[in-house]
């Protein structure tokens, strides 16, 4: 067998992935920290301001990160249910499922400082406009998948109820991407574009992408941590687990003596 | 890939097929009856609901701002550079209202004048610090034509 596809499978067994996933984590964790701090302090203190807004227009260094990140979480949420379904891979219903809570905590985060910034600079904390209305549905996906999966008793069965949700959910994802563009709306349009000119000045730009970057690690070690978490749940009667379960309690054992 | 796999993969990319079909004829129908705001132009041409409460959206025209010294009322004008409404709104403004800026007013017509209840300030995509906004509009000014963006 190609040895890529003989990994992909390797990496497809809950105690393999248990292990890789716990050596990776703290590093994510750490690497998000650091670029955070870095994004957070460029953005807030060493950018200069908007010739417009001011100083406000540092809502941008969280809220549109956030945002790229509840779009990004969902494709990968999709994607993984998608495998789930077609192949029933445990680990793709895992990590489908283990994403969805913090692609919600991405959007609410986003509707949250965009209503923020958009009392002062628009005059109004909510409009029902395009682009704010299908952000807002992409909360109520995020939250249906994680209803359902809760909703329903046997936790394979209903990953796969809640997969297919998620799945279905993908429609709204070019209507949110598009909104600015199709209708009038009150929201501008995008500013960065990853082909073409984007219409932010360099020294305003950096520690947006440092933010973007420091976001994707941070959704990937919480992934990692939380579908970890899952995993020993759904195989807790398996040796591999048991024997997890005991060297910990052994190491406790000797801890308190 | 086996059977199963095979029907359950060609099962999913129907119903996903199925569903963005029916999404995309909705977008489609919603973009000709979902008008967020209506310009000057289609205000005077009539195409906004008579007597009922619209959005109108356009540039605030520069020189048009007149503030009542006694209240919070302040008359403009919103022009979409070819027509132009006078409008009227009592109320505080957003940070981002001034002339040449983009604004979305709601409101219904009295008479010939559109009277708001709401003002809100649309922003654009740009930003810049003031640094570089001054100097473009100093090389504007200087050469007369329009500065590269």
């Amino acid at each position: 067998m190609n040895p890529l596809v003989l990994w992909f499978h390797k990496l497809g067994s809950p105690p393999y992935f248990y292990r890789l996933a716990g050596r990776f984590q703290p590093w994510l964790y750490a690497l998000a920290l650091i670029t955070g701090a870095v994004g957070l302090y460029g953005g807030l203190f060493i950018a200069p301001a908007d010739y417009q807004q001011g100083d406000s227009f540092r809502m941008i260094y969280v809220h549109v990160p956030c945002a790229w990140m509840s779009l990004f979480v969902y494709v990968f949420m999709a994607a993984n249910a998608f495998v789930a379904l077609v192949w029933r891979i445990k680990l793709s219903e895992t990590l489908a499922m283990a994403s969805a809570p913090i692609g919600a905590a991405f959007t609410f985060i986003t509707l949250v400082t965009g209503s923020l910034w958009g009392k002062p600079m628009w005059g109004t904390w909510w409009t029902w406009d395009a682009r704010l209305t299908s952000e807002l549905v992409l909360l109520f996906l995020y939250l249906g998948v994680i209803g359902l999966y809760h909703a329903i008793e046997d936790t394979r069965q209903a990953a796969r109820a809640a997969a297919f949700l998620a799945l279905i959910g993908v429609v709204n994802l070019p209507i949110v991407h598009y909104s600015v563009v199709w209708w009038n709306t009150l929201h501008q349009a995008q500013t960065v574009s990853l082909m073409g000119q984007s219409k932010i000045s360099s020294s305003m730009l950096w520690p947006l992408l440092t933010m973007a970057f420091a976001t994707h690690v941070y959704f990937f070690a919480s992934l990692l941590a939380r579908s970890r978490a899952a995993l020993l749940a759904l195989e807790s009667g398996k040796d591999w687990v048991r024997e997890i379960a005991l060297r910990e309690s052994a190491q406790e054992a000797r801890a308190h003596g | 890939m086996t059977p199963t796999r095979k029907r359950r993969l060609i099962a999913v990319a129907l119903i996903l097929g199925a569903v963005g079909i029916a999404t995309a004829l909705t977008v489609t129908a919603l973009s000709q009856n979902m008008t967020y705001l209506f310009s000057p132009s289609e205000t005077l041409a009539g195409h906004a609901p008579p007597g009922a409460s619209f959005k109108l959206g356009g540039v605030v025209l520069e020189h048009s701002i007149q503030r009542d010294p006694n209240s919070l009322k302040v008359d403009f004008v919103v022009t979409d550079r070819f027509k132009q409404v006078p409008v009227e709104y009592t109320g505080i403004l957003p940070d981002l209202f001034r002339e040449g800026q983009s604004v979305i007013a709601t409101g219904k017509m009295q008479g010939d004048r559109f009277v708001a209840r709401e003002v809100l300030a649309k922003h654009d995509e740009t930003y810049m610090p003031k640094e570089v906004a001054d100097a473009i509009a100093k090389a504007k000014a200087t050469q007369g034509t329009p500065a590269p963006r």
